[in-house]
């Protein structure tokens, strides 16, 4: 039988509430400009832990995510553009 | 003379900038505008130790030098000497967040490549000692290479010494600012969280408040339940507290008018001064009690970091209109009143979600249309119920709320995708710690924004009531005349008559609408004068003009004259606000043409799908 493929990453909106990862990678080509900006003022970067701590109550939209020692609320559609490993 | 010596206030958001600024300065500020941008100015005086006076000005709050707002690329502007009509700082002071030093850090090291004589204001303390983080300030200052002060602004803790630092700084020789090369934010971030870690002596992890907080307040089925109550209570207060203060307003300009009245000749200039002038007058201070209520709940809101969340809550159902949820506080507060709404679009940080909610607001139907409904409604609709209990009268004033609700939903959604579109529309934002509001920073906010009132949009509202006046004054009427018909306006009006004509309004309705611009309300007591009524009260007048309006309108034009309300710009306080809000009379031109456009064919579709009907 041959091994499973495992994907290395999933989407951050895919994370689970309360659940830590890391992010593995962030598709900058993903986001207009503004918005990237935007992101890399929040902290956003590879290796930075990311938890995503409550969702909005209509569409499960938009998304608190701690990222470092900020709480900051993004839309689902941009979190799709960061990638964030496993967690174990 | 030499211009005194500026120094910049600046930092990330919610680092407690404004709080600091209003510390070193206390109640002496200016607020004005920078040209050609609708970003506010706010500058104060201190003086040092040695009695010589410096200007400071508080930078608005951005992440980086790269900026990613209009109020980013002023603060931008500002520090590298570039803003037009602001001269180049002398001296900077850096304010950072204790407790959210990783982030923060990254524009402070920006800021410090500057090469200005810099201080840092290492703020808010106690509360990161409250989270369990020890700091070390010296370590901080030996890496960062500038001076670092602890401060908590809004107990005054550390704001002598900072004066003291920045007595020190502008005695000391400067050299000038080296130019900001646009810098890779991402090494800059690794740099500050390094710097951050090292400056950490010890951080025991507790529950922290804020998280506590959040878990009920951002919970999917108690959030939504505490936003609505919290926007009950809210406008409870605007309607029941401003009740009395208009009241005593209403009868203080009543008396003044009465006093005038009694001391001029009669003629022109009485005429000019009582109900020129003193109405004028009248009808922008009428204003103030709502206002003043509405922005004392929305600074509290925001000072304790609530209403970034209620944005949170609403972001999905505005975001369906194209807009954010930052729109809607502002476009909830329109129900009272387009004017302080209108105002409140100042949260909203993405310029083109702005303009598109300050140009939909007035669709919300706004105290100032009740009058209008009730009377037509009461005149027309039959006082009867429509099964279960819903009577006939009350669901066509519901309706004609909805219709402005739709109305403003699907214009936002179509100029979202025509004339603003693009610009993000993005909803990212920080979710800053709660705290409890400051109720120093709270006054300082509420009379600013009742001078804003006052200087900028009140002089165009006395501008136009006057001029108003005078086209109703002008030529006079001669005996046996009425004076309305004989002046300009009359004329004017004869001119509208034959505009509305084809959506069924007659010319009672066209003599109301000019005055009606002053505020919509007027329309009722416009058309009062126009069948010369004079009653001893108001309710016998009401009676009696419902009783006119029946016999002379049909059913078709009083439901056109309903809907032309429901869209039509019937206010010159809010075109006002409006022109002051976006810095110019571009878009208060565009928002009464697609409004008046809007009302033109709903009246006209009203009207004429009655007609068919038989009605």
């Amino acid at each position: 039988m041959t091994a499973h493929f495992k994907p290395e990453s999933i989407s951050l909106d895919q994370l689970k509430i309360g659940a830590r990862a890391s992010i593995a990678s962030i598709d900058w080509d993903a986001l207009e400009e503004s918005e990237a900006c935007r992101l890399k003022h929040f902290g956003f970067d590879e290796g930075v832990v990311v938890e995503p701590l409550h969702l909005g109550p209509f569409g499960r939209d938009p998304l608190a995510i701690r990222v470092g020692r900020m709480t900051v609320a993004i839309r689902r559609s941009h979190a799709r553009a960061v990638r964030v490993n496993i967690p174990a | 003379m030499t211009p005194l010596p500026l120094v910049a206030v600046a930092g990330s958001p919610n680092a407690g900038k404004s709080a600091l600024f209003n510390a070193l300065t206390g109640a002496r500020q200016k607020v004005g505008n920078y040209p050609g941008v609708t970003v506010e100015r706010h500058s104060g005086r201190l003086t040092l130790a040695d009695g010589r006076p410096v200007e400071l000005v508080d930078l608005p709050g951005a992440y980086s030098l790269d900026p990613a707002s209009p109020d980013e690329a002023v603060t931008r502007d500002v520090l590298l000497g570039k803003q037009k009509g602001e001269r180049a700082p002398d001296a900077l002071v850096i304010v950072v967040d204790a407790s959210n030093l990783d982030n923060h850090l990254r524009f402070a090291l920006q800021l410090i490549e500057l090469g200005l004589p810099t201080i840092v204001a290492l703020n808010m303390v106690d509360l990161a000692k409250r989270d369990g983080l020890q700091l070390d300030p010296k370590r901080l200052e030996a890496e960062l290479g500038v001076p670092v002060i602890e401060t908590v602004a809004v107990r005054k803790r550390g704001i002598q010494e900072l004066q003291a630092a920045l007595d020190d700084m502008i005695s000391a020789p400067r050299c000038g600012v080296h130019e900001h090369a646009p810098s890779d934010l991402i090494p800059l971030q690794r740099r500050a969280r390094d710097i951050a870690k090292a400056a950490v002596v010890s951080e025991s992890p507790v529950r922290r408040w804020t998280h506590r907080l959040d878990g009920v307040l951002l919970h999917p089925i108690a959030g939504p339940a505490i936003l609505a109550a919290v926007l009950f209570v809210m406008f409870q207060a605007v309607f029941a507290w401003s009740e009395v203060p208009v009241s005593w307003i209403e009868s203080g300009i009543a008396l003044i008018a009465q006093g005038a009245a009694d001391v001029l000749p009669h003629g022109l200039l009485r005429s000019l001064i009582v109900d020129g002038v003193i109405g004028g007058v009248g009808a922008v201070v009428v204003f103030l009690p709502q206002i003043l209520i509405l922005f004392f709940f929305i600074l509290l809101l925001e000072a304790s970091g609530y209403m970034v969340r209620a944005a949170f809550l609403m972001d999905k159902l505005m975001h369906g209109a194209g807009l954010s949820g930052r729109a809607f506080i502002p476009l909830l507060s329109s129900f009272a009143c387009a004017v302080p709404g209108i105002m409140a679009t100042r949260t909203i940080d993405n310029p083109k979600d702005r303009l598109t909610t300050i140009l939909v607001a007035p669709l919300m139907t706004c105290s100032a249309r009740l009058p209008v409904y009730t009377l037509i409604i009461a005149a027309f609709i039959p006082d009867r119920t429509v099964g279960l209990g819903v009577g006939l009268q009350g669901l066509v004033m519901f309706g004609l709320y909805v219709t402005g609700v739709g109305g403003a939903l699907l214009a936002a959604l179509t100029l979202r995708r025509t004339v603003t579109k693009g610009g993000g529309g993005a909803f990212m934002m920080e979710l800053p710690k709660y705290q409890m509001p400051q109720l120093k920073d709270v006054v300082i906010g509420l009379y600013q924004r009742a001078l804003i009132f006052l200087k900028r949009a009140g002089t165009i509202i006395l501008g136009t009531t006057v001029l108003l006046w005078a086209l109703a004054s002008f030529p006079q009427a001669k005996p046996g005349e009425s004076q309305i018909e004989a002046s300009i306006a009359g004329k004017i009006s004869s001119g509208i008559e034959v505009l509305v004509k084809p959506i069924g309004f007659n010319r009672d309705i066209s003599l109301a609408l000019l005055p009606a611009m002053a505020a919509r309300e007027v329309a009722v007591s416009a058309i009062g004068t126009v069948y010369s009524i004079d009653a001893g009260d108001d309710q016998s007048a009401n009676v009696a003009l419902e009783d006119r309006l029946r016999g002379r309108w049909s059913l078709a034009t009083a439901l056109a004259f309903l809907a032309w309300f429901v869209f039509a710009p019937q206010c010159i306080s809010t075109i006002a606000v409006t022109r002051r809000e976006t810095n110019g009379w571009k878009w208060p031109a565009f928002m009464v043409g697609y409004l008046f456009a809007l009302a033109y064919i709903a009246a006209g579709a009203t009207y004429w799908t009655a007609v068919a009907l038989g009605l």
